[in-house]
């Protein structure tokens, strides 16, 4: 059977590992509410991820007495920075230059995923091996959690016990939620995404919404590298795909919100506890355990075939996900 | 106080351009590779302070060096065109098949796993026609899924077939966990490492040979398969209008399932060769990625199965010289990924400037690049 | 100042590529004025609106609003200067409601659907619009969609607004509801330019008619002063005679006898409600309607690509008088073809059903013979041959036969299609505005074509939308109204007057 105390670990390891998939994903829901479907989520998350580490590895190197709070403002500036910038690529590729949408996405991926692994590698033989990197102020500060301040039971471990950005996330989507559904920029953002041409004649900068949606939710997709280096596995870069398979995640995160930033919090949740749920599962093996390790895709796949089947207008993906716009053309 | 010739306009406008000769197109593409080499230069050299030519010189030799790095390169070349071959009639009918990467490891479980259960029974050449049939069977079928859904529902066959990914590289660990051996080392090792039951002869003298060979027929066959075939014109058909294949009598739902299936399977014979022609076991990164790089070199081809051979071999070059550099210069080897993607950036960018020009304020018609 | 112009386009010139869509053109609207912008399709009305509204950026030329010069480079300009477009096809958000799409790009930087709302009704009141702002876009009627478009700009403040075709999509009860709004808004003191091709709406409701053709600007005259005989004169450049050539078949046999059909679309809405008639072979067919009336599905559904409902019957009479009849409902295009039936079908979407634009004329000539022959390769000699000879007997003007079909000029388009349709040696032929968009040469060679076909005794149906046309070319005249078949009538015996109130014959009933 399993205990109040596994469900609450198992809670617990879910909340942290949808969070990485929640940035990822919330990024991805503004990109794609402007009509553009970045499949470079994996190369972004990648760019945040090494940009704050690397950031934060300097600071502490180069500083006496680091301190965590400075550390933590400038990794996190770095990783949102770095992954906007992947977004700036990718936006100047397919809406200025009229790329093809998914071809560069990937490309993204490829580069960010050499770009950080290559200057990870760099890192790690600066530190003296793999594993060897540590930013232990800044891991800690990104790590504090309300769970230090005052004693708690399972039940407040399930809520407090994270660092802070597992609920910047949250507030990222009540955010955007807001954002989307009750402010003007917010509805000029989705026009872009349904029907550039309409909010073209409406007199909507198309160019530039789409630009800005890309960069912007690129710089939150990013966050999601940057929690999985600093808090995930706590300052320390391993070249493995960890990223890319979570980067990829969030990209079926998206699909299982149906583009609502509210669902994306709870779904990431759900995907959590499905990745974990093997380590709960007596008489699993080591084999058996991988084919569990499949449910977050099958779920999603599931949900996309029910959002085709049913045909709800409202849960259909942006009208004009993955074209580019060209006002003059004739 | 007449002004009927003021310009206010703005100072640069994009407008369409009539079709560039197809001598002046390449020489664009040409152009963008060069550009991107020298910004790949730049940025190996910020970052190592390395003298970028030698580096570019001793990528060369990383990939052409010694008669087996050209064995090994033309090998991966020969593996990523095959993978980028099978794209292309998915791609030309406008499915994005994003699912290569899965179809190529269910075509390499397939492959290996008869390998291990057959290896000692049954002779090698009859061995060898089983296991492609199964890795083509396999992955027509793990292409077939999206494409069913696509063509009854119109799923969304990107997201579909991105998730397929992952469900085969799930299915794959489970099969490494399953077949491990030695015990505790989480791999399947070398399969039949003695008998070298179900590996490629060697053909020519070369190990690889066989390789080359069976992805050289695909090539020619793809060429000729969507250029001069009815399935190949049913194909261009559908990808340009369904309405236009409904109206000419052409079964748009069976026309996808069909062509997913022909897509997936040479999908899943690359798995055949990647494990039976070269690795000759089995692990998560047997498709190595190259499943999603030939959806690129496949969509930079405009499916031209012969134009596909070249950017498959630029791309392997680059990644095999950037191996040889990371070991001579103490770099990593992700360096190849960051120079494959400046450069499939620039390839990408300069697609506009083929298809569209650029006008300067005062200049009629002016034409930059 | 009162007689200042609300807008003056003074030598506007603008260029596609080679193709010079306005040469040199100068318009002038007053204020509290409805002014006709008429001319044919391809003449370069839309283009020189889309100049007004922000869309395209002319080449030369000035603007003027209310006597300043002033630069329109993006639609956001345009409604600075008070200018709103109701383009043709309606630029909406469908999963937007009503007010959202009302008050997108709209400056006022609170997001207040209350208030937007309240706005809405105001301007309801004012001229007279009925509209649920609550409404979503994809559960609205083409007039309500209308609607919308103009409130949005009318809450936009635009006084200068133009109407594209606005009554191509109507009924004539909304037309008229619609022309009544704009009298109300002309009476408020805006300035309205409607761009049609129907001159008795051009008569009924401007004050003023421009002319262009072929991008150039011909001239204006006051409607009262004019009539549609002086119009017509000023659009094509000649006095035009309809003169189409009618022989007559000497024994026309049935062909297709059509019997219940009935088709209804993927919302449930009746898109063709029991209809009955008989083609005959030696005779052209016209059908005659409303825009949206049924006649893209009662060809579609003949040529197999409609699901018809059970109790429709369509039987298929070949050449010979004692042949046996073939049933086509149930059948596949290609089973129909492959039971001996020579269909041929020009659909109204040209490149996006007839032909594959990005390919040439040989392998769209390809399109209806790839099957035949065995074994696995497609001949493509023989298409070859036909492009050769469509290109010599109709003139098609294109650089090669592999020139993507997709970039030849309208014309040209239509001569690979019709050509490729009449090499099929079809005994039924059926076209549906075939003539739409060409110019009047093309459109000659095209009715003769469908003659000579009609006198080799082929059932020619010729769906078209200009009634002198389908009066003088058909034998006979099927006119459908929302679906049904309203009366055929014998062209020889007939008149406009009574074909167009035929066409309208069912909606009077039901509004009445």
């Amino acid at each position: 059977m399993i205990t109040a105390v596994q469900i609450s670990q198992l809670l617990q390891s879910a909340i942290v590992f949808g969070t990485v998939i929640m940035f990822g994903a919330l990024g991805e829901i503004l990109t794609q509410k402007s009509g553009n479907l970045n499949l470079g989520v994996p190369g972004i998350m990648y760019l945040g991820g090494i940009a704050g580490l690397a950031m934060s590895y300097f600071y502490e190197g180069h500083v006496e007495h680091p301190n965590g709070f400075v550390s933590l403002i400038l990794s996190f500036i770095a990783a949102f920075a770095a992954a906007a910038l992947g977004g700036l690529i990718y936006s100047f590729l397919t809406i200025t230059l009229r790329a093809n949408q998914n071809v560069t996405g990937l490309t993204l991926t490829i580069f960010g995923n050499g770009l950080a692994n290559f200057f990870g590698g760099i890192l790690n033989s600066m530190a003296g091996g793999v594993g060897q990197i540590s930013v232990r102020t800044t891991s800690n500060a990104y790590r504090m959690s309300l769970a230090h301040f005052f004693k708690i039971g399972n039940l407040g471990k399930i809520f407090f016990s994270y660092g802070f950005m597992a609920y910047l996330a949250i507030i990222i989507a009540v955010v955007m939620y807001f954002f989307l559904n009750r402010t003007r920029t917010g509805l000029n953002l989705r026009s872009v995404g349904e029907s550039p041409a309409t909010a073209d004649a409406a007199g909507i900068n198309v160019i530039r919404y789409k630009y800005l949606a890309t960069c912007i939710g690129a710089g939150i997709s990013g966050l999601g590298g940057l929690y999985y280096t600093m808090d995930y596995i706590k300052g320390t870069w391993t070249t493995d795909s960890t990223i890319e398979a979570l980067g990829w995640l969030a990209v079926a995160l998206v699909i299982f919100a149906t583009w609502r930033p509210l669902n994306a919090i709870w779904g990431s949740y759900l995907f959590g506890v499905l990745y974990w749920m093997y380590l709960y599962i007596p008489g699993l093996t080591r084999s058996s355990q991988e084919i569990f390790k499949m449910l977050p895709y099958i779920v999603t796949i599931l949900v996309l075939l029910r959002v085709s089947m049913r045909k709800k207008r409202e849960d259909q993906p942006p009208a004009s996900l993955g074209l580019s716009y060209f006002r003059e053309e004739r | 106080m007449n002004h009927s010739h003021t310009h206010h306009e703005p100072l640069l406008r994009i407008a369409k351009r009539d079709p560039l000769p197809r001598s002046k197109a390449y020489a664009v593409r040409v152009i963008a590779v060069l550009i991107s080499l020298l910004v790949s230069g730049i940025f190996i050299f910020s970052v190592t302070k390395l003298n970028p030519v030698a580096v570019y010189q001793s990528m060369f030799k990383g990939a052409y060096g010694t008669n087996r790095r050209m064995w090994v390169t033309i090998r991966d070349t020969m593996m990523l065109l095959c993978i980028a071959l099978g794209l292309a009639p998915a791609f030309k009918m406008r499915f994005w098949n994003i699912g290569a990467e899965g179809q190529v490891l269910v075509g390499g479980i397939a492959t290996a796993g008869l390998m291990r259960s057959l290896g000692a029974s049954v002779p090698t050449p009859l061995l060898l026609i089983i296991m492609a049939c199964a890795s083509l069977i396999c992955g027509a079928v793990w292409g077939m899924i999206p494409a069913i859904f696509k063509a009854r529902w119109n799923a969304n066959e990107t997201l579909f077939t991105l998730m397929m990914n992952y469900i085969a590289i799930q299915l794959t660990s489970y099969c490494v966990a399953l077949w491990e051996n030695p015990f505790g080392s989480n791999s399947v090792g070398i399969i039949n490492p003695k008998t070298q039951a179900g590996w490629f002869p060697k053909l020519f003298g070369q190990a690889n040979g066989l390789n080359v060979v069976i992805v050289l027929l695909v090539t020619i066959g793809m060429y000729v398969y969507l250029k001069y075939s009815k399935q190949g014109y049913e194909i261009a058909v559908v990808g340009d209008s369904e309405n236009t294949a409904r109206y000419a009598g052409i079964n748009v739902q069976w026309v996808t399932i069909r062509t997913m299936a022909i897509s997936s399977a040479i999908c899943g014979l690359a798995g055949f060769i990647a494990v039976s022609g070269a690795s000759h076991t089995i692990s998560t990164s047997t498709a190595g990625g190259q499943g999603f790089t030939a959806i690129i070199v496949a969509w930079l081809s405009q499916f031209n199965s012969f134009i596909m051979v070249l950017i498959s071999l630029l791309i392997v070059s680059l990644q095999k010289g950037a191996v040889q550099i990371a070991s001579q210069f103490n770099l990593n080897d992700y360096a190849s990924s960051v120079i494959t993607g400046i450069i499939l950036f620039f390839i990408l960018g300069s697609e506009f400037f083929i298809n569209y020009r650029i006008i300067v304020r005062g200049k009629k018609g002016g034409d930059v690049k | 100042m009162g007689n200042t112009p609300a807008v003056e386009m003074i030598n506007v010139t603008k260029r596609f590529g080679k193709v010079t869509a306005n040469d040199h053109v100068n318009l002038e609207i007053r204020k509290g004025e409805i002014l006709s912008l008429l001319g044919e399709n391809g003449s370069g009305k839309t283009t020189l609106m889309n100049m007004l509204s922000g869309l395209y950026f002319p080449d030369e030329g000035e603007i003027r609003i209310n006597g300043e010069p002033v630069t329109i480079t993006s639609p956001k300009d345009a409604f600075d200067c008070g200018i709103g477009m109701i383009h043709q096809h309606f630029k909406l958000v469908d999963v937007f409601t009503a007010a959202e799409n009302v008050t997108l790009g709209a400056e006022n930087s609170k997001l207040d659907i209350k208030a937007v709302t309240a706005h809405i009704k105001e301007i309801c009141d004012k001229y007279g619009f009925i509209i649920d702002p609550a409404k979503k876009v994809y559960d609205m009627s083409v007039s309500e969609k209308q609607t919308v478009e103009i409130i949005k700009v009318l809450y936009r403040g635009a006084d200068i607004l133009i109407l594209d075709e606005p009554t191509a999509v109507l009924t004539p009860q909304e037309t008229d509801r619609l022309f009544n709004v704009m009298r109300n808004m002309k009476a408020d003191g805006k300035a309205m330019i409607i761009i049609t091709h129907k001159l008795h709406e051009v008569m009924d409701v401007s004050d003023r008619v421009a002319v262009l053709r072929k991008g150039q600007y011909i001239g204006d005259v006051a409607t009262k002063d004019t009539n549609p005989d002086k119009l017509t004169e000023m659009m094509v450049g000649k006095k035009v005679t309809l003169n189409i050539a009618h022989p007559k078949y000497p024994n026309p046999t049935p062909r297709l006898v059509v019997k219940n059909l009935t088709v209804v679309d993927a919302i449930g809405v009746k898109r063709l409600d029991n209809v009955s008639f008989t083609a005959y072979g030696g005779e052209i067919l016209g059908i005659a309607g409303i825009a949206g009336s049924g006649q893209k599905e009662l060809l579609e559904a003949v040529a197999g690509l409609q699901i018809t409902e059970s109790g429709a019957s369509i039987m298929y009479y070949p050449r010979e008088a004692d042949g046996a009849g073939t049933e086509l409902i149930g059948k596949s295009p290609k089973e129909i073809r492959n039971a001996g039936v020579a269909l041929s079908f020009v659909p109204e979407d040209r490149l996006g059903m007839g032909l594959v634009g990005p390919m040439g004329m040989t392998d769209n000539m390809l399109l209806r013979s790839f099957r035949k022959g065995k074994g696995l390769f497609a001949d493509r000699k023989t298409p070859k041959e036909l492009a050769d000879r469509v290109m010599k007997e109709l003139g098609v003007v294109t650089p090669s036969t592999d020139f993507p079909v997709r970039r030849l000029s309208g014309g040209n388009v239509q001569k690979v299609l019709v050509g490729r349709e009449i090499a099929q040696e079809p005994s039924v032929l059926m076209t549906a505005y075939a003539v739409r968009g060409l110019d009047i040469n093309t459109s000659y060679i095209i009715y003769d074509l469908l003659t000579e076909q009609k006198m080799k005794g082929v059932a020619v149906v010729y769906v078209g939308e200009d009634l002198d046309v389908l009066l003088e070319l058909a034998d006979r005249i099927m006119v459908i109204c929302g679906g049904q078949v309203s009366g055929i009538v014998d062209t020889a015996k007939t008149t406009k007057e009574e074909v167009g109130l035929l066409m309208t014959k069912f909606r009077k009933e039901g509004n009445s």
